[in-house]
C-alpha cells in the first residue's frame, strides 16, 4: 500500500493511492485536486555518513593523516532536524554565497514500531516502509566536525510522496536514480553500502530507541551532483516513487 | 514563571504546567501535585542543539584549541529525560562525564536575526545535564551519536524560567554535584560564543522554532560518574537539575517494572 501526508484546509492529513493512481482522504473522499505534500513520516531523521563505497574511496587517503589517523570504526550519524523536512514537489531555497550545493538520491527507511537493541536478524520487522528522500548538502569538506551548516538548511531534507509498506521492498536491491532537469544524473545502488539496512538499525538501535515514523537515510553517495536555483531535482526509486523539488535562490524566496 | 512538562503517575496524558516555589506544580485545572509526585519530561519540545567546547577552559582540558566558529551538534528526543529520573551508565566503558549547560528556550520563529534583536526571539532559560561516554569518541569524528545521543543521557529541566525572570543571562554561574560534593564550577560569562551570537549564527542557515533548545556548552571541571551517583546540576537563578546513574541491568529492572 502507498501511503502519503498532505495538507488540506491548514491540517495534515493521510491519503492512500488507489491501483489506478486516484488519491482517497483518510475519511474515504476522493482527491481530486493536486495536493501539497508533507514528508511521509515526522519523526526524527537519521543519516549516515560514509556509508557509500565511493565516498569512503575517495576518503582513504585523507583518513590516514591528521586528525583522523583512521577510518571511523562505526557509523558515523548525524541528525535532519523538522526545518529541513519537507514534501514532494515543494520549492527549496539555496543559498547562493554559501558555495556548491548537491544533491543526495538516497533511500528513507520509515520505522513502524519502538526499537532497542533490535539483532540483525528481527531488524526488518521495526520497518513500516520505504520512502524517497533528498539528502540535499553544501560541500562537505571535512568531516572533523558536525556538518550542521552544511546540511540542517530549511527545506534540504524532501521526502515522499509515498510511504510504501515494508513488504513491496527488498532494501538490500535498491537503485536510486537521481535526475537533474529530467536527464538521468547519478545511480545509487545499495549493494554500494558498507552497511545494509538491517545492519544499520541493529547499530543505531543498540543505543537509541527508535520511534514509529522515526526516518533512517542509510547512504547518500559521494557529492557529485551539484544542484542550482532554477533546477527541478529528482529522485526515483522502482516501487516507491518519484520525489521532485524545484529550487530557487534564497535570496528570492525572502 | 515556571513551566514544566509532567505526568501523573500511570496516566498517559502529558500536562503542561506551572511551577510553584516550593517546586510543587499546578495543572490548568488547578490540581497541585508536589515535586516527588509527579514524573517530570523534557520542558519543551522541538530541535535541540549543543554546543562543543563553548567554555575556553574546557576546550584547554580536552587539549583542544577553542573553535572559531560555533561546534554545534544535534540530539534527537531519544536522548532526553527530565528531573528525577535516571541515566545508564553503558557496562564496560571507563569514562562518562556530566556536562552542566545553561539551555537557551527559542520563543518565536527566528530567521537571519541580528545579535542586537536576538534575545527577543527567546522565551526563557533551563538546564541540563549533557552527558558524553568518552570511550565512545572515535578519535576527531563528529561527536558522534553513540557519545551523545544514547537513550537517557540528556536529563533536561526541571523546568524552563520566562526570559525576564533571569536579569542577566550572560553571568550565571553553573555548578555540579556529585553525591553531594562540588565538582565542577564555571560562569555564563566565559562563554567563547555568547547567546545572540549562537542565534544570530544559526538563524543565518536555517530557522529556528518556538521549543527548540540550545544548549550553550559546559566549563571545565569533568570527571567520571558511575552507578549509584546522584548528579546534580544547576544553574544560577534558572534550576537545579537532579538525576541518578544506573547499570544497565539496574534500568532493565526498571524498565521491566514499569511494564
Amino acid at each position: 500500500m502507498k501511503q502519503g501526508r498532505i495538507v488540506l484546509n491548514q491540517q495534515a492529513r493521510r491519503v492512500t493511492a488507489l491501483a489506478d493512481g486516484k488519491l482517497l482522504l483518510d475519511n474515504g473522499n476522493p482527491l481530486a485536486d493536486t495536493p501539497q505534500w508533507l514528508a511521509p513520516a515526522s519523526g526524527t531523521v537519521y543519516g549516515v555518513a560514509l556509508n557509500h563505497r565511493s565516498l569512503l574511496e575517495q576518503l582513504e587517503a585523507d583518513f590516514q593523516q591528521p586528525p583522523y589517523q583512521k577510518a571511523p570504526a562505526t557509523p558515523v550519524l548525524f541528525i535532519k532536524p523538522r526545518n529541513t523536512h519537507a514534501g514532494h514537489g515543494s520549492t527549496i531555497a539555496l543559498p547562493t554565497q554559501a558555495g556548491k550545493v548537491f544533491a543526495g538520491g538516497a533511500l528513507g527507511v520509515v520505522i513502524g514500531k519502538v526499537a532497542s537493541k533490535v539483532a540483525v536478524e528481527q531488524a526488518l520487522e521495526v520497518v513500516a516502509g520505504y520512502t524517497v528522500a533528498n539528502e540535499i548538502s553544501l560541500e562537505e569538506t571535512s568531516f572533523y566536525r558536525p556538518a550542521v551548516k552544511a546540511k540542517c538548511r530549511d527545506g534540504f531534507c524532501p521526502m515522499g510522496p509515498w510511504l510504501v509498506d515494508a513488504a513491496a521492498i527488498d532494501p538490500l536491491k535498491v537503485e536510486i536514480r537521481s535526475y537533474l532537469n529530467g536527464e538521468l544524473a547519478e545511480t545509487n545502488h545499495s549493494r554500494d553500502w558498507l552497511r545494509s539496512v538491517p545492519q544499520l538499525i541493529a547499530a543505531l538501535s543498540q543505543f537509541m530507541t527508535l520511534q514509529p515514523g522515526d526516518v533512517i537515510i542509510p547512504a547518500t553517495p559521494l557529492r557529485q551532483l551539484e544542484i542550482r536555483p532554477g533546477d527541478t531535482v529528482a529522485v526515483e526509486i522502482d516501487g516507491i516513487g518519484r520525489l521532485e523539488n524545484h529550487l530557487i535562490a534564497e535570496e528570492s524566496a525572502q | 514563571m515556571k513551566h514544566a512538562r509532567i505526568r501523573l503517575p500511570g496516566e498517559a496524558e502529558i500536562h503542561a504546567v506551572l511551577v510553584n516555589d516550593d517546586h510543587s506544580v499546578q495543572l490548568a485545572d488547578g490540581r497541585r501535585f508536589a515535586e516527588e509526585a509527579v514524573e517530570w519530561l523534557p520542558p519543551a519540545e522541538g530541535t535541540v542543539f549543543a554546543l562543543g567546547l563553548n567554555y575556553a577552559d574546557h576546550a584547554a582540558e580536552l587539549a583542544f584549541k577553542a573553535p572559531t566558529e560555533p561546534l554545534v551538534f544535534l540530539k534527537s528526543p531519544a536522548t532526553l529525560t527530565g528531573h528525577r529520573q535516571v541515566s545508564v551508565r553503558p557496562d564496560n566503558i571507563t569514562y562518562m562525564h556530566y556536562e552542566c549547560e545553561l539551555v537557551v528556550i527559542i520563543g518565536k520563529t527566528a530567521k537571519n536575526v541580528s545579535r542586537e534583536q536576538a534575545m527577543d526571539y527567546v522565551a526563557g532559560f533551563s538546564v541540563c545535564n549533557d552527558y558524553a561516554v568518552r570511550d565512545y569518541l572515535e578519535n576527531y569524528y563528529r561527536p558522534n551519536l553513540r557519545v551523545k545521543n544514547r537513550d537517557t543521557l540528556t536529563p533536561i529541566g526541571p523546568w524552563w524560567v520566562d526570559r525576564d525572570d533571569v536579569a542577566n543571562p550572560a553571568s550565571l554561574t553553573l555548578r555540579t554535584w556529585v553525591n553531594g560534593e562540588l565538582r565542577q564550577q564555571g560562569n555564563t560569562s566565559d562563554m567563547v560564543f555568547d547567546i545572540p551570537y549562537l542565534i544570530e549564527y544559526l538563524s543565518s542557515f536555517m530557522t529556528l522554532s518556538p521549543g527548540d533548545m540550545i544548549a550553550t556548552g559546559t566549563p571545565e571541571g569533568l570527571a567520571d560518574v558511575l552507578p549509584g551517583d546522584e548528579v546534580i546540576v544547576e544553574v544560577e537563578g534558572v534550576g537545579r537539575l537532579v538525576n541518578h546513574i544506573v547499570s544497565e541491568a539496574q534500568y532493565a529492572d526498571r524498565q521491566a517494572q514499569t511494564v
